[in-house]
């Protein structure tokens, strides 16, 4: 990984611990093990931030993991940390950890690797076709909101992308989709810039 | 490295020098032979003192100040902390993220539930006080003076769990043709063949510097008694290795020599020969009669504070003049405000815990990543291994399993709990990909290559993959040496002189329970001193 000079710490404010803030039931309580408090993300663990993702991609992806179309590869160590989570889960406990992960709040993760935003704007033009300009997501054309996801963990993502570790599963059709577009990113540089350009998108609704 | 620590001590550094005179370097091999055996029963006697000066825990009674303490975690530094402050006159609060007590410190017992996460496993052991399994720590050795000293003081029973057997098989499935020898055999020959290449040597006189008539005679008679050497200097196998036959009415016939060449192509002399010379791992070692967790046990019935089990932080936020600290329980969310904190939380779950430690304490807990372990725990009808001549130790073997540890206790019983597997930090990933059924098959394969008839004895079994346990991810801490360099005395510290990072993450015996209470202890001084100075201040 390329790190930035100074890595600046994520931080959450305690007291934003507020009273109001969901507290998970017992069976969802895995999910902030690896997860954190308000499934703000944890680095060290390689689990990255899921506060902020819309439910129906939470969904699928769950769906994904427990029907082993994601995280399946012998060579995606953290895909089948997850995969193991998910295989007992029912459609039922799916949506229940999917509504839960849209009640918890945290604060956008902080830039922490290296790249030039500049030149990933280039490469993002054709990444707004599904995430849209902004990077806020479209459920119509499968692409999750990007803005509020660790940049370790695209960078992580978008390489086992173009490797084949995910999105090469035959019923995996978004993934195969995600996999298709990678092709447009020449290099491993171009992955950190593109991620670079994404860590400065702000959505409307996170202004808000 | 006994002999010179034993020498240091004495404020002696002459073995540390390399003026070595020859006449001091027979004295120091000729001593070693005896030397671990003799330093560990010495210690186990109450003899000798540690590596470190166990400190005197006289804590200053806080009185009417009523001190708060909030204790995050109910593993063994935690409870420790809370034992003694408890005394000491402090208001504790011990929170606990999961349902039981005593973290690593786990004992699985018929019934008991393995809490893996995505995999939750149920101990179908049969109800009987012998079968049980030490899956977190299993042996305490004489030097591990502070969780000795608990267990003198709570009136934990403590019983000699042996740990290496020549009895006890060394198996390499491409060595020896892939059949155990026993480890009495291997370590006969490896020494025999070994002095009769140093008693070769003496008597060439290949040294850099001759050796004097005396000193040549006195080398090749340590060799002679070292290896079991024929007079003339060569090893023509010995009873050391074991018998094959004979020995009660019949003359004994000592086991065949293995090969040199097959000896040194083998790879036990790299995984394992030595690893019961590991002051750690080194005989005479200890247990606790009846399980592990007779030691939380003890804790909890002296503790009276409240332990809130199922307790999960959300944050913990430095207030300047104390701590708060805000958790979930039961649907609620409540907020426990304190003087001082004792955080035995994994380094690695802080980053997912909302907190306000100053920059560099969170940069150092960022930068630690956990150990692993993964242990497997079989109940076997029989215990076929006492057929064997083995009466507990344990066997090594290049398979992913590592080790078959036989117990020490219920010896002639009917069943028994043996350890199936043993993997050590990444060879733990390997076992954490599979099933727990997928698991026992597996261990149970590997054992049918060392026991006939090995997984036909198997009743039932649990695995233990540390890196995989809610609430756990992960066994003690790596501390590669740049981290420790530049990390270690800074979390020993209290975070804004209230927060203290302990268990056994904070000291150089990480995944060890007198780690835990080194860490413990350090800390407790270090607030005992603060609060000395405070109300000294106070007076003045």
């Amino acid at each position: 990984m390329r790190l930035l000079g100074a890595v600046l710490l994520a931080t959450v404010s305690p007291a934003a611990i507020a009273e109001d803030l969901v507290i998970p039931p017992d069976e969802l309580v895995y999910c902030t093990t690896c997860h954190g408090v308000q499934l703000m993300g944890n680095d060290v663990l390689g689990a990255p931030r899921l506060s902020g993702l819309d439910a129906w991609y939470v969904e699928n992806q769950l769906r994904a993991f427990r029907d082993g179309l994601r995280g399946r590869h012998e060579e995606d160590v953290m895909g089948r940390e997850m995969q193991a989570m998910a295989v007992a889960l029912s459609d039922r406990q799916i949506r229940a950890a999917a509504e839960y992960v849209t009640k918890t709040r945290s604060v956008k993760p902080v830039r922490t690797q290296a790249g030039d935003p500049n030149d990933g704007a280039f490469f993002y033009f054709t990444c707004s076709t599904c995430h849209g300009p902004e990077g806020a997501g479209d459920a119509v054309t499968g692409g999750p909101p990007l803005t509020g996801l660790n940049d370790w963990y695209m960078i992580e993502q978008l390489r086992k992308f173009r490797t084949g570790l995910r999105g090469t599963h035959p019923d995996d059709t978004f993934g195969r989709q995600m996999k298709a577009a990678t092709d447009i990113l020449p290099d491993d540089r171009a992955i950190f810039d593109v991620v670079a350009y994404i860590s400065t998108l702000t959505t409307e609704r996170e202004q808000e | 490295m006994v002999l010179k620590w034993r020498k240091a001590k004495r404020g002696s550094n002459r073995y540390m020098s390399n003026n070595l005179t020859r006449r001091q370097l027979l004295a120091m091999v000729g001593a070693a032979g005896g030397a671990s055996a003799i330093y560990q029963t010495s210690l186990a006697m109450g003899l000798m003192e540690g590596g470190e000066t166990v400190a005197r825990l006289d804590l200053k009674h806080v009185g009417a100040a009523k001190k708060r303490v909030v204790i995050l975690g109910a593993g063994i530094s935690g409870l420790i902390v809370a034992y003694e402050l408890e005394r000491a006159g402090y208001e504790v609060t011990i929170i606990e993220a999961s349902r039981r007590i005593g973290g690593r410190n786990l004992t699985l017992r018929a019934g008991d539930v393995v809490d893996e996460m995505g995999q939750r496993q149920v101990c179908e052991f049969d109800d009987r006080p012998e079968l049980f399994f030490n899956a977190g720590p299993a042996r305490i050795p004489g030097h591990h003076r502070r969780i000795l000293r608990y267990c003198k003081q709570l009136n934990v029973p403590l019983i000699i769990r042996s740990n290496f057997a020549r009895n006890a098989w060394t198996h390499d499935e491409e060595h020896f043709d892939g059949k155990p020898v026993r480890m009495g055999h291997y370590i006969a020959d490896a020494r025999g063949f070994l002095s009769e290449l140093l008693y070769k040597a003496v008597d060439l006189n290949r040294f850099d510097r001759p050796l004097s008539a005396e000193d040549r005679e006195r080398l090749m008679q340590f060799a002679r008694t070292y290896g079991d050497l024929q007079t003339d200097g060569s090893y023509k196998g010995s009873s050391r290795a074991g018998y094959d036959e004979g020995g009660f009415l019949k003359p004994a016939k000592s086991r065949e020599p293995l090969s040199f060449e097959a000896l040194l192509d083998s790879r036990w002399w790299r995984r394992g020969l030595t690893a019961s010379e590991n002051p750690d791992w080194g005989e005479p070692l200890m247990e606790v009669d009846g399980g592990m967790d007779h030691i939380v046990k003890a804790f909890a019935r002296e503790i009276a504070s409240p332990i809130r089990t199922d307790a999960r932080v959300q944050a913990i936020t430095l207030t300047g003049d104390g701590v708060d600290v805000v958790y979930n329980r039961k649907g609620e969310r409540h907020k426990i405000g304190a003087d001082y904190c004792f955080n035995c939380i994994p380094t690695h779950f802080m980053p997912g815990i909302p907190n306000n430690l100053p920059n560099e304490y969170r940069e150092a807990l960022a930068a630690l990543k956990p150990g692993n372990f993964m242990k497997i725990g079989l109940q076997m009808k029989r215990r076929f291994w006492e057929d064997e001549g083995i009466y507990g130790g344990a066997t090594s073997t290049n398979q992913p399993i590592n080790t078959i540890w036989y117990p020490s206790h219920g010896i002639h019983g009917e069943k028994g709990v043996v350890l199936g597997a043993y993997a050590i930090m990444d060879q733990s990933k390997f076992w954490e990909r599979m099933a727990p059924g997928e698991r026992l098959r597996f261990a149970a394969e590997c054992g049918n290559r060392i026991h006939d008839g090995y997984s036909d004895f198997i009743e039932a079994g649990v695995s233990v993959p540390w890196g995989r346990m809610n609430f756990m991810m992960g066994c003690g801490t790596q501390w590669p040496t740049d981290t420790r360099e530049r990390y270690f005395k800074l979390l020993q510290r209290p975070a804004g002189g209230r927060h203290y990072m302990i268990g056994d993450q904070i000291s150089y015996h990480s995944s060890w329970q007198e780690g835990a209470c080194a860490s413990a202890e350090f800390a407790l001084l270090d607030l005992d001193r603060r609060v000395r100075e405070e109300a000294g201040a106070g007076r003045a």
